[in-house]
């Protein structure tokens, strides 16, 4: 969604169809409340998730965006013997279908549930969205990365079905249903309408696995019928791999969509080509529950020290806003922080600057007055 | 063997060969490759797509300088399934010549279509060992430079099982087999091409965080393989799939000896050899091979039919004359591979006459007549 080219349409809902909610799979209750605002819950996350929420918090405050936080800690919390997430934040998460969410500490040892898989179970959440775009001011071998990955975030290889047969022989089935194939390709078409991107390329590896893959590429394309305005195309998971470190411009027109795995890995392909994943917002589409998310660690070492660089939770929030059709804050707040990054005179350690959170906060405030 | 090893205990620590070709691996010795009044025989597969071009080019080579190699010729087309009873009987040439150069067959995407015949080669010979090198060249500049790695990828089972099914309408399973055996298997080639080769390090690439049983077998078996050539002097590690691209992508820069020698399962090692080709120029450029214990079997080391330039006189056959060359050491004419490896870097490095895909203007037969030339 961070398609700077096409900052200057006009989003308008396309003229076939029109949706209450956000999108035609995921819930979105989009409902202000008396003060003419929507609640959204905050998991502000563990190490530096607390300071990045902060700045979150004063650059839309400063922007108004007509947000209400409602803040939430998913900390596990022991009950009847099993560790979970607290019930209020479930709730929260339930009633507002909308929530961001910072880094998470992995909680070492065993007999935790990963929380993420817990979230992605509860909410539905069945479609991850990972924009890259170069960062103009900050520099890797590529400057002109600007993919958009949607990846089936429910079954494929992890599936978790496994077993050993006899010993030495594991099988590891890869689930691939016509139903989640469906409701991901037609996220990703939708996700293309309303972003302006108007080609969607499946990303398969169907000569081998004819049958999974095939049908994952079936579903595709009975999907794509529906979207005559948006072009469709099948490309191979080597060529795209290929192609995306050779040249990424390319794929600067389309959306990408693909099984769980291929998405995993492609997506933090991509994170590294812009330089890592303290720039690469991502968003987790879900039946119940969309949940914005920075996808970097929770880096302990910095934390409390005000240096971290909040720029993935800012950028997935601006995700977010588009989710909820709130495109001219998104626009408004992502120039200001692009453009303070590309004039690199207040970004933080990790940018190669000297600023503070709170430093770079501001310096994103100032910008927004003048936008 | 002997040979080999010897040289790589003479070698001093850091003259690791200039060209890429420096894959020393176990050859075969039990039966003796076809070999009639000191010619070779070996079994070509053009391949589809850029195929017959870029083998025409190697035939070329071959002819001007000599090399003691008569083609058994097998232009099997995978462009439909009629071509079956060919490709059975370049199978059959394969069985017993044992050394086979091939370019890339084409694997329809539809369900109806034939199965991989790629795949079923490598299968049926047991060529377990995919290996492939990728390394910067000197003369062309990428978005990267110092790269050089070895890409060790299990060829025969795993995500490439081909045993999928439909248990309900809309439901399909694909069933991904790993094996304590194959495992092993490729972990102690991984290490014994580290040996021989001179590489100091092998990383073992997986993703048994969330595959915990299948790739956590390999990872187990590599660890426990890894154990025994920790006496060797080399190092190991591993690291989950998806992190190996960030760090090939923003730590090769940095850290250019990070990588070293990369073991994998099958599926991860298509992605990964077509990175690493990304970052050294192109598939264009990169050899690899198919290594069992009966038979070997060389192809460029990104698999692309690259059908779009098919016929064009515009692909890039370095990859396969490179792929060629280790085909020659792997019959111990070291000399002529040699001659022909750095004949070829000639080329590319002196940078006037370069196929489209390295940006210059020369056509694959004008790209062949310079690396004769320079000869």
């Amino acid at each position: 969604m961070l398609s700077r080219p096409l900052a200057g349409i006009a989003r308008a809902p396309s003229a076939i169809r029109r949706y209450a909610s956000a999108a035609p799979t995921a819930a979105f209750a989009g409902k202000k409340d008396s003060n003419g605002k929507y609640t959204v819950t905050l998991i502000p996350g563990d190490g530096i998730g607390p300071e990045i929420s902060q700045a979150i918090k004063d650059i839309y405050v400063a922007a108004a965006v007509p947000i209400q936080w409602e803040e939430v800690s998913v900390t596990p919390i022991l009950k009847a013997g099993k560790t979970v997430i607290p019930d209020n934040a479930i709730n929260s998460v339930k009633k507002n279908t909308v929530a961001l969410k910072g880094p998470l500490a992995t909680p070492i040892g065993k007999g935790h549930v990963s929380l993420n898989l817990t979230l992605r179970r509860t909410f539905n959440l069945f479609a991850n969205v990972r924009p890259c775009v170069s960062i103009q001011g900050f520099k890797t071998p590529y400057d002109d990365v600007n993919t958009v990955l949607i990846r089936e975030n429910t079954e494929g290889e992890y599936s978790g079905i496994e077993h050993e047969i006899v010993d030495g022989v594991v099988q590891s089935i890869k689930l691939i249903t016509w139903e989640a194939s469906e409701r991901v390709a037609r996220y990703a078409f939708h996700y293309a309408e309303s972003s302006g991107r108007k080609r969607v390329t499946a990303v398969h590896k169907a000569n081998i696995m004819k049958m999974s893959d095939g049908m994952f590429l079936s579903a595709c394309r009975e999907v794509s019928k529906e979207f005559p305005g948006v072009s469709y195309d099948e490309d191979l998971l080597d060529r795209v791999c290929l192609q995306v470190v050779q040249n990424p411009k390319p794929y600067s027109d389309r959306v990408m969509v693909m099984p769980n795995l291929y998405g995993d890995i492609l997506s933090d392909m991509c994170a590294g080509l812009i330089g890592g994943l303290g720039l690469t917002p991502s968003g987790n589409i879900g039946r119940d529950a969309s949940i914005f998310e920075a996808v970097h660690g929770s880096a302990p070492d910095i934390a409390g020290k005000g240096l971290a660089n909040p720029t993935a939770l800012l950028l997935s929030s601006l995700m977010m806003l588009r989710h909820m059709n709130l495109f001219d804050y998104a626009e408004k707040i992502e120039k200001a922080a692009l453009t303070t990054i590309a004039e690199g005179k207040t970004i933080t350690g990790d940018l190669g600057g000297k600023a503070s959170t709170s430093e770079y906060t501001n310096a994103i405030i100032k910008k927004l007055g003048k936008a | 063997m002997l040979r080999t090893a010897v040289s790589a205990a003479v070698r001093p620590a850091l003259a690791r060969p200039a060209t890429t070709l420096a894959a020393d691996f176990a050859k075969v010795t039990k039966r003796p490759t076809t070999k009639y009044g000191g010619i070779y025989t070996v079994t070509l597969i053009p391949g589809d797509g850029i195929g017959a071009e870029i083998t025409d080019s190697v035939k070329e080579i071959f002819e001007h300088v000599n090399a003691p190699i008569e083609w058994e010729q097998y232009d099997v087309s995978g462009m439909s399934s009629t071509g079956e009873a060919l490709f059975k009987q370049a199978m059959d040439s394969l069985k017993r010549n044992r050394v086979g150069l091939k370019g890339i067959l084409f694997t329809p995407i539809s369900q109806s279509g034939h199965i991989s015949w790629n795949v079923a080669m490598r299968q049926q010979l047991d060529i377990y060992a995919s290996v492939v090198l990728c390394k910067s060249l000197p003369g062309f500049p990428t978005r990267h430079d110092n790269v050089d790695f070895a890409i060790i990828r299990e060829n025969t089972e795993g995500e490439y099982s081909g045993l999928e099914h439909q248990s309900y309408p809309g439901v399909v399973e694909s069933l991904k087999v790993s094996t304590r055996a194959k495992a092993e298997r490729i972990s102690r080639f991984a290490f014994d091409f580290a040996l021989k080769n001179n590489r100091k390090k092998v990383t073992c690439v997986h993703k048994a965080n969330i595959m915990k049983l299948g790739d956590g077998l390999f990872l187990n078996t590599f660890r426990r393989v890894a154990e025994e050539y920790k006496s060797h002097g080399i190092e190991f590690n591993d690291m989950i799939v998806d992190n190996t691209f960030r760090c090939s992508s923003m730590q090769l820069v940095a850290k250019p000896s990070q990588f070293d020698v990369m073991v994998m399962p099958n599926l991860y090692g298509a992605i990964v050899s077509n990175i690493g080709a990304a970052l050294v120029g192109g598939p264009g450029i990169v050899p690899g091979c198919n290594i069992g214990s009966e038979y070997a079997l060389f192809e460029p080391g990104c698999r692309h039919v690259a059908s779009d330039i098919m016929g064009t006189n515009r692909a890039n056959p370095a990859a396969m004359i490179l792929s060629a060359t280790m085909m020659l050491r792997h019959l111990g004419l070291d000399p002529v591979a040699n001659q022909i490896a750095a004949a070829t870097f000639d080329v590319i490095n002196n940078g006037k006459v370069r196929t489209a895909d390295m940006g210059g203007s020369a056509t694959t037969s004008e790209f062949t007549s310079a690396i004769i030339k320079s000869l």
